[in-house]
């Protein structure tokens, strides 16, 4: 064969004639740039992240601090001190909202009530016995739940939690998801039925009492939280893999990188993962908001963050109960939650198509 | 086709093995007893209700005695309904769930499927953007904020359904069954929209599509007929465990529109220590799961012709 083939002379190439290749990564971010609504969603989650992890320390207050008779006021409600004279030691002071200001005066008469409240609302100094109520500079953007905390440092404070435990956790799931599920389906046979079942069977275990478990034997302990959720979700992600894994792998081109004598962790990685990306980048921008809400009912159970502190799956679900009575602490952190998963999946469905293999380069 | 049938539910007796020897010994090892919470009973009597249901004996004597049971389809007694075994407490609230289940999966898929094949078609465009953000909704307020606000809405402003309970088949024109499932419909809508939205962008870029394309096949026709079957993919493996989870009861649906399913039968025993329950739920499920994966793969294998082989 060499000797037939060794009379054509291959034509010299020239070097201009070369074309530069690009990478996989940088020709997916350039796609990216050209998809608006993808670096809007870019942009967007990062100023969330980024808010979440500075402003806290310039509200004024921490996620603990309670003010017991500010109660839960509304966003921007005006807030006024009352200082309490005391016969030794210095003064008490503590805050009220503008909703509560009434209920300081309920021996007097309706009318006196609302005359007192308006008086003080402008600005007045008002003394009544040993206490002396005035204006404050206090302001919570997003008023205070049912202890007086304020809102906005929760909700930024609660985010740093729930952005950490949604990414390591997808990232943890996505890892095995993909790893488990291109391996069982490229293998398949034995190999796929038995880690298919497996997978099956932790599908139906019971979570509450895996979580009661790894509670029992181990403590609270922040860690757990990314084992007991990264146990669970990767099981899906394994399973829309698998399923495009199977489509693809008798695909004429698999079949050549076989005849090439590409060994199978090359065909994997290089050829089949790439393929289905797509699937896995939509699927795990979906696993973050469950995640999230996953924290939360574990939250519930005790396993997971631990009053004072907070997340936004916890603050959505107490929030949730006093919906009647004060909407922003249901509506404040919903807010947050909900623009970080727009942002997510527009981000998400940009790099799938900036990732796409199949999509053409131009 | 028969054989890979048969075979499949073959394994379903080792994997259920498996999954009642662990949920056995993990429910054994979490503390607290099924009558331990019963402050006015005397240690005495607990020690005879212990007896009664052979709980006194050594931990592979009952397992052998569950497996034998089990075997014969006898999941024993339940502690908390004295007078119902475990049996009967699954044949009475399953069907709940079941219609519930079966409603809310096909919202979910008729509005999750529309949108993504709509988005798909549309891609950056405004009709890729609104049926998505649309369909986002039902991620973006979780099921225990969305149930509580179609409760307002149509049991208290609208009127149109009484806000919780359960009333059996025959209550028209507003069945109260519609919110519980439109509640969990969402939910699902919203993964389902996803995963077809980019399971149809992977078939539309593929040759066989620019072929149809180029032999002046129409565009309804094409993404119908041509791309739907392959970029539904995605979408029927995430369904199998998806369905048997929705027929299966989701507790705190359940919880927030009072329906007695068998999703809240099941968090009341983990936390009852009705292990009986416990163990007769979890084998349901482990059949439910194994059952619908296998007709998801099935259903994998006849949308795609390349995958069998």
């Amino acid at each position: 064969m060499a000797t037939g083939t060794a009379s054509i002379e291959p034509a010299p190439i020239r070097a201009d004639e070369l074309v530069q290749g690009t990478s996989l990564w940088k020709d997916a971010w350039f796609r990216l740039r050209k998809n608006h609504v993808a670096l809007f969603g870019l942009y967007t989650f990062c100023t969330i992240a980024l808010l979440c992890l500075v402003v806290p320390f310039f509200t004024g207050y921490t996620y603990e601090q309670t003010e017991i008779s500010l109660k839960a006021s509304a966003p921007m409600e005006p807030i006024f001190l009352r200082t309490e004279a005391r016969k030794a030691g210095e003064p008490k002071k503590s805050f009220i909202a503008l909703s509560n200001l009434e209920d300081e005066f309920l021996e007097k008469s309706q009318s006196d009530r609302k005359a007192i409240v308006a008086k003080i609302a402008e600005g007045e100094v008002y003394q009544e016995g040993r206490n002396t109520y005035q204006r404050s500079s206090q302001r919570h953007v997003f008023g205070t739940d049912p202890l007086g905390r304020d809102l906005l440092t929760r909700v930024l404070v609660g985010g740093r939690i729930s952005l950490a435990v949604g990414f390591a956790a997808t990232l943890v799931s996505v890892c095995i998801g993909v790893l488990w599920g291109a391996t069982a389906g490229f293998a398949g046979g034995k190999i796929d039925t038995v880690m298919m079942r497996f997978a099956d069977i932790l599908y139906a275990l019971p979570f509450t009492v895996i979580v009661i478990l790894l509670m029992v034997m181990f403590g609270r302990n922040f860690i757990l939280l990314f084992v007991a959720i990264g146990a669970v979700e990767w099981l899906n992600m394994a399973r829309i893999v698998r399923g495009q894994i199977i489509s693809l792998k008798n695909q004429e081109f698999i079949e050549a990188a076989i005849s090439l004598g590409l060994p199978s962790h090359r065909i994997l990685f290089r050829h089949l993962i790439p393929n289905v990306i797509g699937s896995i980048i939509i699927y795990a921008t979906l696993t973050v908001p469950n995640v999230m809400l996953l924290e939360a009912v574990l939250s519930f159970l005790g396993l997971g963050v631990q009053p004072p502190l907070s997340s936004w799956g916890v603050l959505i679900d107490e929030g949730s109960r006093t919906m009647e009575t004060s909407i922003w602490l249901l509506v404040c952190p919903a807010i947050f939650f909900s623009l970080t998963l727009f942002c997510l999946n527009f981000l998400g469905d940009g790099l799938r198509d900036a990732l796409d293999p199949k999509a053409s380069k131009d | 086709m028969i054989k890979v049938i048969v075979g499949r539910l073959l394994q379903l007796i080792p994997v259920l093995g498996i999954i009642l020897t662990l949920t056995f010994f993990m429910s054994k090892v979490v503390p607290g007893g099924p009558f331990s919470a019963e402050r006015q009973a005397t240690p005495e009597v607990i020690a005879k209700l212990n007896a009664y249901y052979g709980l006194d004996r050594p931990l592979w004597e009952q397992y052998l005695t569950y497996l034998g049971n089990v075997v014969r389809f006898n999941f024993g007694p339940s502690y908390t309904y004295q007078s119902e075994s475990v049996n009967e407490v699954i044949a009475r609230a399953f069907p709940i769930s079941l219609q519930i289940g079966t409603l809310a999966f096909c919202i979910a898929l008729i509005i999750g499927v529309t949108a993504g094949v709509v988005a798909a078609a549309n891609k950056n465009k405004l009709w890729d953007y609104f049926p998505m953000s649309l369909s986002m909704l039902g991620i973006c307020l979780p099921t225990f904020v969305l149930g509580p606000i179609l409760a307002l809405v149509f049991g208290l402003v609208l009127k149109l359904a009484p806000v919780s309970g359960w009333y059996g088949l025959n209550y028209v024109p507003f069945h109260p069954m519609i919110m519980p499932a439109v509640t969990l419909g969402l939910f699902y809508a919203a993964y389902i929209a996803r995963l077809t939205r980019g399971g149809m962008l992977d078939i539309l870029s593929q040759d066989f599509i620019r072929t149809a394309r180029a032999k002046g096949v129409p565009d309804h026709e094409i993404l119908l007929k041509h791309a739907l079957r392959g970029g539904l993919l995605p979408v029927v493996a995430f369904l199998g465990p998806a369905f048997a989870g929705l027929i299966s009861g989701s507790f705190v649906v359940e919880k927030v529109f009072n329906v007695p399913g068998l999703g809240q039968e099941f968090i009341k025993s983990v936390f009852n220590r009705d292990y009986p329950l416990i163990l007769g739920t979890v084998a349901f499920f482990g059949t439910l799961i194994v059952l619908f994966n296998l007709v998801s793969d099935i259903v994998q294998a006849l949308l795609d012709p390349k995958s069998r082989k």
